[in-house]
């Protein structure tokens, strides 16, 4: 089916989202939609799958005008959408997940189950997905959730499919593989529209790449374009995207993890005898997929997990049990994955949430009361040093980018008196101007003689910061290597294989 | 312009205009339960029965106010402000309670135990008022602390047992107000523990002896008394605890987003136990008013259902200490001029409904605003610059 926008604009306020934006998906066409986040792509996506309505502007499918009040209207006129969060029932089966919603009922208007799983695996079988009909959504790793959501899409006859960023929960291989799948659904006659802001993968599935940025088409082109062209289009300028730094001259170890076990509320090991040295003055990324444990690492060595079996030392004191209280005090800085649920309080001020953990000292106490003078220029000066992008203090942290929320959170931890710094997906929904300020304040750490860890799914980000590179698979390291380890050697790591001729 | 467009779409705006759909719905009920406008609608006609309407509803509303503020119809001075400050006597209670349940509210508690608290603080209180003999104010002092104290316990109670087990604080707070409520039925009816002498079977306290009891501050002329000087103390502690102090940061921390508090360093436990003592300290002035404010004996409905209108005052004071301060006015009015709407053949039940449309109101920001075309604003770029403005006036002073 061919997909046509024409001149779409939302506006929300005085914020334009979308401006006048047009373009024009052919059928079997893989169209890549580029942009940074904010840029407007998930606007344009909800605005096509009838989540908003538009301002202004028309949507036509094979050349004729429709109007979608909602998914429902979407999905019947032949759109499906693969959220970047899974939109599953983690304890339905997977063919309950599939028919939900437009479920297939026999006689007496019960649900007819055996339809379903005919229809799960007729899907299935045509391009050679291996998917149980049965199996729990819980039971199963996040790449086979990912096709059930494409079978799901599938199952309601989609002729265009939105995928949202499906790559970021992916291993180097499955993100092949689900490649592999959309060019296979692409030459059945699939229009697909793939959202990314990794300028690789477009390069190796598109056909054709539309670049936002600020709301409005800037160019459409080819995907042979260069990486560094491409990167430029997207930000506005020119970007470096790799990191200046010296060579780290690595001191005395400062944190010693040795043989740690954690266990999580199931009763599973997520941390499987973990031995790892972090000396001053490097930084030492933690590779993996997501969900091998090293979210776990990281919200253990703050205090949050209670460890199991073996030890956790800082600059020879022990804190392998010690408080979150403790550990802070301590001097550890810590960058959680999750900065909303976990880093920031949305309906706080920024002065407010530079004060999360200094809320029992100076600058910011004095005896009982909260010390305004004091909060507000201590505020003042990591708005300026850190280069966070607001009206004033007093804005709340929830209207602010994803960017600059995360200078927040990194200048309130950079600010303290550190031993030791970790940081967990340090850039993550972060636009690339604050991605480079973000990376030289870490280098700029580690320079400073503080140890570094900073836990990444983003390999290119690895690459660029590491100064040695310990890989996670399911709750083990399978190795520590330098940086200058190639790509696919990594890729088999992140899978559990320690690769041959690999010295670790 | 568009400051006054953002002040449109503020809270506070809205808590004004539920108040007075509030009234308004209240009117319609004068209307369609009164008598007259019946009466006149079949013997006049429909105009007729509009005016009848329209004069019950004045009348009506004329009653409330000379019940509750100033009485137009009273010989001096004196007795013409006596209205006033029954509200003020009535009010006191309310407002203390409506500071308990919305400090709860903003620690991410839903505190529906006020009566319970009230009552396990009363327990003791009465124990120290009428069981014991101190001097003079001193008595006065040790009962109100020990009816703070109880309440607070009772409280830190609810807050121990969620933190420990993860028990819902709406099911505990609920199941301990019948505990509270028969425990304190048992002691007023057992004659060796608190019973008065004189209650033979029944189930009755005595009343406070009279160097316990909150002195008057007109004494002879009005029953205004100390308790309304302890509401106000308490709507500035409030203040300042929640808007000034560390541990009040603590508290908006962990009930905006208790992940971020618990990464911060923050036991979200320990707090919980915190928050719900001191929720229940404020309830627990509410309890020394009515325990401690009356010179006759009571029995458990003491409690007077303030631990369930501190929730209303709460909704209404939109968090804040001067919101709840005015809100428990505005409902302490209702409650002193119940009677005088009574007394013209108004049923009070109608101030009931009054109150019940304004939360409902306030809990319906959206019908509001649809009602009176009110905007809805992802930013208050003016507003936010007068306030940062008067911010740092208050900072640099």
């Amino acid at each position: 089916m061919k997909l046509e926008l024409q001149g779409m604009t939302k506006r929300f306020g005085p914020v334009v989202a979308n401006d006048n934006i047009s373009l024009i998906v052919q059928p079997g066409e893989i169209h890549s939609l580029l942009g940074e986040n904010g840029a407007g792509k998930s606007t344009l996506m909800n605005l096509l799958y009838g989540l908003y309505q538009p301002d202004e502007g028309r949507i036509l499918l094979d050349d004729t005008e429709v109007k979608f009040s909602g998914p429902g209207d979407a999905m019947a006129a032949g759109i499906g959408m693969v959220h970047q969060h899974f939109m599953l029932v983690p304890v339905f089966s997977v063919a309950e997940n599939v028919v939900l919603g437009n479920e297939p009922t026999n006689a007496i208007g019960a649900l007819d189950l055996a339809t379903a799983r005919d229809r799960v695996r007729d899907i299935s079988a045509r391009f050679g997905f291996d998917i149980d009909p049965d199996a729990l959504i819980e039971d199963l790793p996040v790449g086979i959730q990912q096709r059930v959501e494409i079978v799901k899409a599938l199952a309601r006859d989609a002729k265009i499919l939105i995928l949202d960023e499906p790559t970021a929960v992916l291993t180097p291989q499955e993100t092949d593989e689900l490649m592999e799948i959309m060019r296979q659904l692409a030459q059945e006659g699939t229009s697909i529209v793939f959202i990314t802001h990794k300028l690789r993968e477009v390069k190796a599935v598109a056909d054709v790449v539309t670049v936002i940025r600020g709301g409005k088409v800037i160019d459409s082109v080819s995907p042979s374009t260069e990486v560094g062209e491409l990167a430029s289009l997207m930000v506005g300028r020119e970007v470096d995207l790799s990191v200046d730094k010296v060579e780290a001259t690595a001191g005395a170890t400062v944190l010693e993890i040795r043989d740690l076990v954690v266990v999580d509320e199931r009763q599973q090991r997520v941390i499987d005898g973990v031995s790892l040295d972090v000396r001053a003055g490097e930084v030492l990324c933690i590779a993996g997929v997501e969900g091998n444990g090293q979210t776990a690492l990281a919200e253990t060595l703050l205090g949050l997990r209670n460890v199991s079996e073996g030890t956790i030392s800082l600059a020879g004191e022990d804190i392998t049990h010690a408080s979150v209280k403790e550990v802070l005090e301590a001097g550890v800085g810590y960058v959680p994955e999750d900065r909303k649920k976990d880093g920031l309080v949305a309906d706080f001020t920024i002065e407010e949430n530079f004060m999360l953990d200094g809320s029992f000292s100076k600058p910011f106490t004095k005896g009982l009361s909260i010390d305004f003078a004091s909060r507000h220029a201590h505020s003042e000066d990591l708005i300026k040093r850190f280069d966070v992008r607001t009206p004033s203090g007093q804005t709340l942290v929830k209207k602010l980018s994803g960017g600059n929320q995360q200078k927040v959170v990194v200048a309130r931890e950079l600010s303290r008196e550190l031993k030791f710094f970790v940081a967990a997906q340090p850039t993550r929904g972060v636009d690339v101007g604050s991605i480079e300020f973000i990376h030289e304040s870490i280098i700029k750490t580690r320079d400073s003689g503080i140890p570094v860890v900073i836990i990444s799914t983003e390999l290119d980000e690895v690459f660029n910061l590491a100064d040695r590179i310990a890989v996670m698979y399911r709750g083990k390291i399978v190795g520590i290597v330098p940086p200058t380890i190639s790509r696919e050697d990594m890729g088999q790591m992140m899978a559990g294989i320690m690769p041959e001729g690999v010295s670790a | 312009m568009s400051l006054l467009k953002e002040v449109f779409s503020t809270s506070a705006t809205r808590a004004f205009l539920s108040i007075v759909m509030g009234f308004l719905v209240g009117a319609i009920f004068m209307m369609v339960s009164s008598e007259d406008v019946g009466k006149a609608l079949e013997s006049g006609g429909l105009m007729d029965a509009i005016q009848a309407a329209l004069r019950t509803v004045a009348d009506g509303y004329a009653a409330l106010f000379r019940g509750s503020i100033f009485n137009t119809r009273a010989d001096d001075l004196a007795t013409a402000l006596r209205p006033l400050t029954e509200t003020l006597r009535l009010a006191g209670p309310l407002i203390a309670a409506g500071l308990g349940i919305s400090l709860g509210f903003r620690v991410g508690l839903f505190n529906i135990g006020g009566n319970g608290q009230m009552i396990f603080g009363i327990l003791w209180a009465t124990w120290i008022s009428t069981r014991m003999e101190l001097p003079v104010i001193l008595h006065m002092v040790v009962a109100v602390i020990v009816a703070i104290l109880g309440a607070a316990l009772w409280g830190a109670l609810v807050g121990f047992l969620k933190a420990q087990t993860g028990a819902h604080e709406v099911i505990l707070t609920i199941m301990l107000n019948y505990v509270a409520i028969s425990l304190f039925t048992w002691f007023i009816r057992s004659p060796n523990l608190l019973q008065a002498e004189q209650a033979g079977g029944t189930p009755k306290a005595e009343a406070p002896a009279f160097t316990a009891q909150l002195p008057q501050l007109f004494p002879g002329t009005y029953s205004l008394h100390l308790g309304f000087i302890f509401a106000l103390i308490a709507v500035a502690v409030y203040w300042w605890l929640m808007e000034r102090s560390a541990i009040g940061y603590r508290f908006r921390m962990v009930g905006h987003n208790p992940h971020a508090a618990r990464t911060a360093g923050i036991s979200v436990e320990r707090t919980y136990v915190w928050a719900m003592a001191a929720s229940a300290a404020f309830v627990g002035v509410a309890g020394a008013n009515q325990a401690l404010g009356t010179q006759v004996g009571y029995t458990e409905t003491v409690h007077a259902g303030i631990g369930f209108d501190g929730i209303t005052v709460a909704l209404l004071g939109g968090g804040n200490a001067v919101g709840i301060l005015f809100a428990g006015l505005l409902f302490g009015a209702f409650k002193a001029g119940g009677p005088q709407m009574q007394v013209i053949g108004v049923s009070p039940e109608v101030l009931g409904i009054v109150q019940g449309a304004i939360v409902l109101f306030i809990a319906a920001p959206p019908l509001v605003r649809a009602i009176f075309r009110l905007p809805s604003l992802a930013s208050t770029p003016a507003l936010d610059r007068l306030r940062a403005k008067l911010q740092r006036k208050e900072t640099t002073s």
